[in-house]
Formats: C-alpha cells, structure tokens, sequence
C-alpha cells in the first residue's frame, strides 16, 4: 500500500499545535505504517519536498518568509489543513494587527528592554504590515481551529483523508 | 400567565399553542424547537439586535428575529435549513470581523456563549476580512473590566442594568463601527456615580467584555440563571402594590 506523504509545517505559532500532534499518543504508532512524515520540524529534512499529499500548517503568515513557504508548501501539496487557531484566525500573532509596527518594535526592543538595543535588522525577517490567518494568502482544504486543537480533531482529519473521504463533512470539534 | 388569545402556528411542520402576546422563540423553546440566540436572555426584554435567532416565516419576504417576532394564527415557522444556516453562520462571522477576538486569552475561553455559537454554526474561519479595530479598555472600576474589543453589542448589560437593577448606568453611544457600550455620561467607569457595584452586568455578557479582574485565561463562568427569578419576584412586588 501506498503511504501518505504528510507534511507538517510551523509558521507563526507556538507549536502548540505540533504538541497536539503528538498528543496523538499510541494512535501514532497506529498511523506510522499508513503515513510518511516527508517534512516536519519533527524530522531532519530541510527542504520541502517536490511532492506530498497532505499539509498541515500551524501558525499564522506574519513575514515574506511566512508567505513563501506557504506559497511553495500549496504549490507542492495536495490538500492544505489550516492547524490551530492562529492559521485559522490569526490568534494571538494578529493581536499586533491593530497596533503599528515600527511603534510596537521600538516599545519591545527599546523602551521596555534593557540596553536600549533597538529592534533586531540581521537574521530575522521583518514583519509584514499584519499577521494574517492561513486561508488570506493561500487556498485551504480544511480548517481546524482550537488553541491547540484537539489530537482527536487531527486523528479525524488524517483518517479521513487515509480513507478518502471528503474533508468537507468533517465537524468543527473546537473553537479558540 | 393569563389572558390573550389562543393562536395556532405550525413550527418546521409542527402544530403548537400560543398566545398572542409570546414571542415565536418562546412558543418554539415550550414545544422543544431550538433556535439559537445571542442577544436574548431569559429575564430581560428582548430587542432583536443579533438576528442569530432569525426564522423564516411562510410569506414573509425576509427572515425575521424569533425573539421579537409575535405568533399569528396559521402563521408557518421555519426555524432551519441551509440558508438560516448560511444567513447565521454569515452574522456571527460579521460580529467575529468586527471585534478582537481571541479565545486563547480571554477570561471567558471555554465558558463564553459567542464561541459555543461559532462552534455550533460551523464558523471554523472568517470568509469576511477582520478589521482589527482599536478598541478601549475600561479598568477603571476597582471589581470589574471592560474590554471592548470583545463586545458584540448585544446591551444585555444596558438591559439588566436598567430594567433590574433600575441603575443605567451603561448605554451605547455612536453608531455602526463606532457603536460601543458606555457608563453614565462617557466617564470611566469607576467614576460612574450611577454604578451600584452589582454586578449584573457582568454575568449576563455572553462573552468576556465584561469580567471580574483578578480572573486569568478561562477562569471566568458566567451567572445569570437567576434572572428570570428577579423579573418574576418584580412583577409580583408590581402587582402587590
């Protein structure tokens, strides 16, 4: 039998949601034989495959960096799960949305911090104007919402997509 | 309850009592029909803001808020299909663009009436863009907070504080984006002088706008069962008199 090739992919989260992953506990084990972890922060593998069946991406899309890798993770995937709720809703990295950057930098890195050493410029990519959910800058087959999201609710959706039903029908199991 | 004149309505297909003066919700909660509702609370008159409880009425050319929406003989109620669904579904979204949201570090995560409804109607995203708008917070009062940004607007606290506890403090001023809840005449809230400290206002927020500081992420459950206790013991008192 043909595995899935799965990937899992950390944007602008906690990893939570990658806790919940392997919250999936023994049913893992269950799962390993039918599954291929392709890509993952859990794995070694540094570049995105040319090809997987299955995507899963926690986080919200808060820098270019963001954005191109979830532009290249839908361009080379088959279906795309929004995990958790800041790629759903943008969560608690939107929560600087409504504030300016270059203020909310300065309030972080110089006023409030020790050494008054100002923001980063080297090794991190700057921040785009708002931390924006999943769905606002690719497609997405499927949501999945939750702070994290419930291992039950990822158990669901990889059962559903190994036996090839519609991801459609599946129920929301958690909000927030 | 006495008095008014017996109607007979059908709700999705079924034949039910009422009286005139009930509203199309309270006819469908007596025969066990579910509408779900937001701004409507048990204890408080309802003012038909949210129109997450709107029914489709045969005739009619648009649906109508059940809470405010009185029965007519031979009327027929359809409480859902995939359109109410749609038309629901599309309200709380709007309600969730408009406010800062987030569940994970709200007070009320877990216990809050507005993320039960997004849970139940299937809002698992915002098809409609958020506005992240910048909204005040009031913690000027020593037992209690505003935050604004998770306010729906739904005034059951303008309600419960003007009708139960007969103090109005709070009304809304403004209108559309810049509609938002105020106590007394725009002044913080602990320098409102019509504030009694009650509460009730807080309890009966479906959502964590209103808390009881000193409450983290989750820890804040709302209480508002007793209510229509109140109004019942009110309307005795009025009566009596």
């Amino acid at each position: 039998m043909k595995r899935l090739r799965l990937a899992t992919i950390w944007l602008d989260g906690c990893s939570g949601c990658h806790m919940s992953f392997l919250d999936m506990d023994e049913l893992l084990l269950e799962l390993a034989p039918r599954l291929e972890l392709a890509y993952s922060p859990l794995v070694d593998r540094k570049e995105f495959p040319e090809q997987v069946d299955l995507a899963l991406l926690e986080g919200a899309v808060s820098t270019p960096e963001d954005e191109a890798k979830a532009r290249l993770v839908r361009a080379r995937s088959h279906l795309v799960v929004a995990l958790g709720d800041c790629a759903c809703n943008g969560n608690l990295p939107a929560m600087r949305n409504r504030l300016d950057n270059a203020e909310l930098l300065d309030l972080v890195y110089r006023q409030q911090a020790e050494g008054e050493a100002g923001p980063p410029t080297r090794n991190v990519p700057p921040l785009l104007p708002h931390s924006l959910p999943l769905h606002r800058v690719i497609d997405v087959d499927l949501f999945l919402p939750g702070c994290p999201p419930p291992a039950a609710a990822i158990v669901r959706a990889l059962t559903a997509v190994l036996e090839g039903r519609e991801l459609s029908e599946l129920p929301t199991l958690k909000f927030g | 309850m006495s008095g008014g004149r017996v109607i007979t309505l059908q709700i999705d297909g079924r034949d039910c009592g009422a009286r005139e003066e009930q509203t199309i919700l309270e006819v469908a909660r007596e025969n066990g029909i579910y509408i779900p509702t937001l701004c409507h609370l048990n204890g408080l008159h309802p003012v038909g803001g949210c129109r997450i409880c709107l029914v489709e009425i045969a005739g009619a050319p648009r649906p109508l808020p059940a809470c405010v929406t009185h029965p007519v003989e031979g009327m027929q109620v359809t409480t859902d299909n995939p359109e109410l669904r749609r038309q629901r579904r599309l309200i709380l979204e709007l309600m969730l663009a408009e406010g800062n949201h987030i569940c994970a570090v709200c007070v009320v995560n877990g216990h809050c009436e507005l993320q039960e409804l997004a849970l139940q109607l299937g809002v698992d995203h915002l098809e409609v863009p958020a506005l992240y708008p910048s909204r005040e917070v009031d913690a000027s009062h020593p037992r209690f907070g505003l935050d604004r940004n998770r306010c729906v607007l739904c005034t059951r606290c303008v309600r419960v504080c003007g009708e139960i506890e007969g103090a109005h403090t709070w009304d809304v001023m403004g209108r559309g984006l810049q509609a938002m809840v105020i106590s007394d005449l725009n002044q913080p809230w602990g320098e409102a002088e019509s504030c009694t400290g009650c509460g009730k206002c807080v309890q009966v927020c479906p959502t964590g706008a209103l808390f009881e500081k000193g409450k983290s992420a989750g820890e804040m459950v709302k209480r508002h069962l007793h209510l229509p206790l109140l109004t019942a013991m009110r309307r005795e008192e009025e009566a009596g008199e």
